[in-house]
């Protein structure tokens, strides 16, 4: 075994420039596999984060009720699944805000900051001089509210709704959340100012949370809830929500794994046919070691090794040529695409280069096991 | 003295299975005796190549037997009959097949790290001397690519005898080398046959080569035609 390395090795720099030609090919292939892979994994976190990192992954409601005990319901759902990262209960209504003649419906949400802020993080996004509408009837308002409503920090804006009547509002911050939709309708504010203007007592309309593993919504976590939870409460995953969001990920994924498998599929090919040749310009060594007694699984361990070294060397040189196109990508490219570049991921790359120049070593090793001394001595 | 290696009507046959068979050796009889100098020689295509590879285990005979020190190596496996050759046969070829990639003194230890034994410095120190006897000591570290013909041949005499092999087979040793070095590689055989008792048998087609050994076999269409010892 250790022969058959020292052969192998002595084998491999003999050859230098056809060692290093190999080792190029395989470096070239596992960069693009680390580049395509921390490319695309990166926009994958990106879309999923812009698209769900900042609102309520799985949320339960009752069908046109309000949610009373809702402490002993959050305690209950809390535990029983250990992927729930936090979870917060919401009370949301709706009527409009007035400022002299402007006039605009809004979203009135009540949060307890103290958990809520984790999901929908409104500390980023409060602009310079905003704070936190910790006490009854504070608010604080989407960013576009300020300019349709000509109001600002530290104004009173007047709330209206036809079922519960009026409430002023004291205006104690505005947020960007860079979504026209939120930006122009919500008003977020404590759970007591809503419960306080619905008057139902101490309720709540949803209960929501964020998730450790996104995409165990739908089928680990969702049902780790139901099992816990009366039937009557009713559970949306942002999964069910956002199907084509979700096809489209799945398409990236599928296309980065094509890339992926004729990268390699290249790769072995590039040294199988490299290595039998090398089989070949060896039989001379080959046909003498036979002469001299080796063994023919020791013979064909040369060509393993020589495969495993090759792929080890590639693997190395890949990692570091892929990470260094990313560097350059980002760098350079003047997008801000988020490169997701993990440990894991280029150990996976440099093993599955390794395994497969084993793989590409196979027929050659067993080649060499079946050539024939008397052929060999003969030829010259 | 004690036979070392017999053949018992050996035939050879190449593509048996095909329309045209060749038969290369007819029932060839033959005793080796131990630490003999024997030469066989023949015109090309007279099997005595076919000969040595079968004598050499690297070759099967069709029907026959090859007894080595009263065993037969019919029986033998593949792998069987490779640790048989380490162990007990040294070779030299004609195209000298050293390990480019490697150097002397490497080259020479070759069949001894095949057997898969550790390197000791007993080893180290009978490799050096081998390399001495061969006149190479200076050159033990030098890779077999820059030696000269004649060397490398003379590391492939030493490499033939690290594993302190019973026989020694040489296939056309000096066919690429010169008159003057012909002589002296065949004077080293002769001395390392006298010092060490190894049995020698050479192929060579050189009448007058053949002349220096104790005992010549001529071949002829396969089968032995003249046996003369002197």
């Amino acid at each position: 075994m250790k022969l058959a390395f020292q052969i192998a090795k002595r084998f491999l720099l003999a050859s230098k420039r056809q060692t290093l030609v190999i080792v190029l090919g395989i470096a070239v292939g596992v960069s693009v596999q680390v580049f395509i892979g921390a490319l695309i994994s990166g926009l994958q976190t990106s879309l999923v984060n812009t698209t769900i990192g900042s609102r309520s992954q799985i949320t339960i409601s009752l069908e046109d009720e309000y949610i009373s005990d809702y402490q002993n319901l959050v305690t209950l759902i809390d535990n029983s699944s250990d992927n729930i990262k936090v979870i917060s209960p919401t009370l949301t209504s709706n009527g409009s805000l007035i400022n002299g003649d402007a006039s605009e419906s809004i979203l009135l949400r009540g949060f307890d900051f103290s958990t809520a802020d984790e999901i929908y993080k409104f500390e980023e996004k409060f602009i310079p001089g905003s704070e936190f509408p910790n006490a009854l009837n504070e608010v604080a308002l989407g960013l576009n509210l300020r300019e349709n409503l000509g109001i600002d920090i530290g104004d009173d804006v007047e709330f209206l709704s036809g079922i519960y009547g009026n409430q002023t509002f004291k205006v104690v911050g505005f947020f960007d959340f860079g979504v026209n939709e939120i930006n122009n309708t919500w008003v977020i504010t404590g759970l007591d100012t809503v419960q306080n203007i619905i008057d139902e007592g101490n309720v709540v309309s949803n209960i929501e949370m964020q998730l450790n593993e996104v995409f165990d919504a739908e089928e680990v976590t969702k049902l780790e809830i139901e099992n816990e939870i009366s039937d009557e409460f009713k559970i949306t995953t942002w999964i069910s929500e956002n199907e084509s969001l979700l096809s489209g990920l799945q398409g990236q994924s599928i296309s980065s794994l094509m890339i992926q498998i004729f990268v390699i599929v290249s790769v072995v090919l590039g040294i199988s046919s490299t290595l039998a040749i090398t089989v070949l310009q060896k039989s001379k060594q080959l046909g003498i070691l036979k002469a001299m007694g080796i063994q023919d699984g020791d013979a064909s361990l040369i060509f393993l090794f020589e495969g495993m070294l090759l792929g080890v060397f590639g693997a190395i040189l890949g990692i570091l040529l892929g990470v260094g196109l990313l560097y350059a990508f980002t760098t350079f490219s003047g997008t801000d695409i988020p490169i997701s570049i993990n440990a894991g991921f280029l150990a996976l790359s440099a093993g599955i280069a390794i395994a497969a120049s084993m793989i590409a070593a196979l027929s050659p090793a067993i080649k060499s096991s079946k050539l024939s001394v008397i052929e060999v001595i003969r030829n010259g | 003295m004690a036979s070392i290696l017999s053949l018992r009507k050996v035939c050879k046959t190449y593509g048996e299975n095909t329309k045209n068979p060749t038969k290369v050796l007819f029932d060839v009889d033959l005793e080796f005796e131990e630490s003999s100098f024997n030469a066989i020689i023949g015109q090309s295509g007279s099997g005595k190549s076919t000969l040595l590879n079968i004598v050499g285990s690297l070759d099967r005979p069709t029907t026959g037997d090859i007894l080595f020190k009263n065993e037969s190596l019919a029986s033998l496996s593949k792998n069987d009959l490779a640790a048989f050759r380490n162990r007990s046969l040294g070779f030299i070829f004609q195209f000298h097949y050293l390990l480019p990639e490697f150097t002397a003194l490497e080259n020479v230890l070759m069949p001894y790290r095949i057997s898969k034994q550790p390197i000791t410095d007993e080893v180290l120190e009978r490799a050096n001397e081998l390399l001495d006897i061969v006149g190479l000591g200076n050159f033990k570290n030098k890779l077999a690519t820059n030696l000269s013909g004649g060397q490398q041949q003379r590391v492939a005499i030493a490499r033939s005898l690290i594993n302190n092999p019973a026989i020694v087979l040489a296939d056309e040793p000096t066919g690429n080398l010169d008159s003057d070095t012909t002589e002296k590689v065949y004077e080293l055989l002769r001395e390392i046959n006298q010092k060490f008792k190894t049995t020698y048998i050479i192929i060579t087609h050189d009448r007058t080569v053949a002349e220096k050994t104790d005992r010549v076999i001529e071949i002829k269409d396969g089968r032995v035609y003249l046996d003369i010892s002197k």
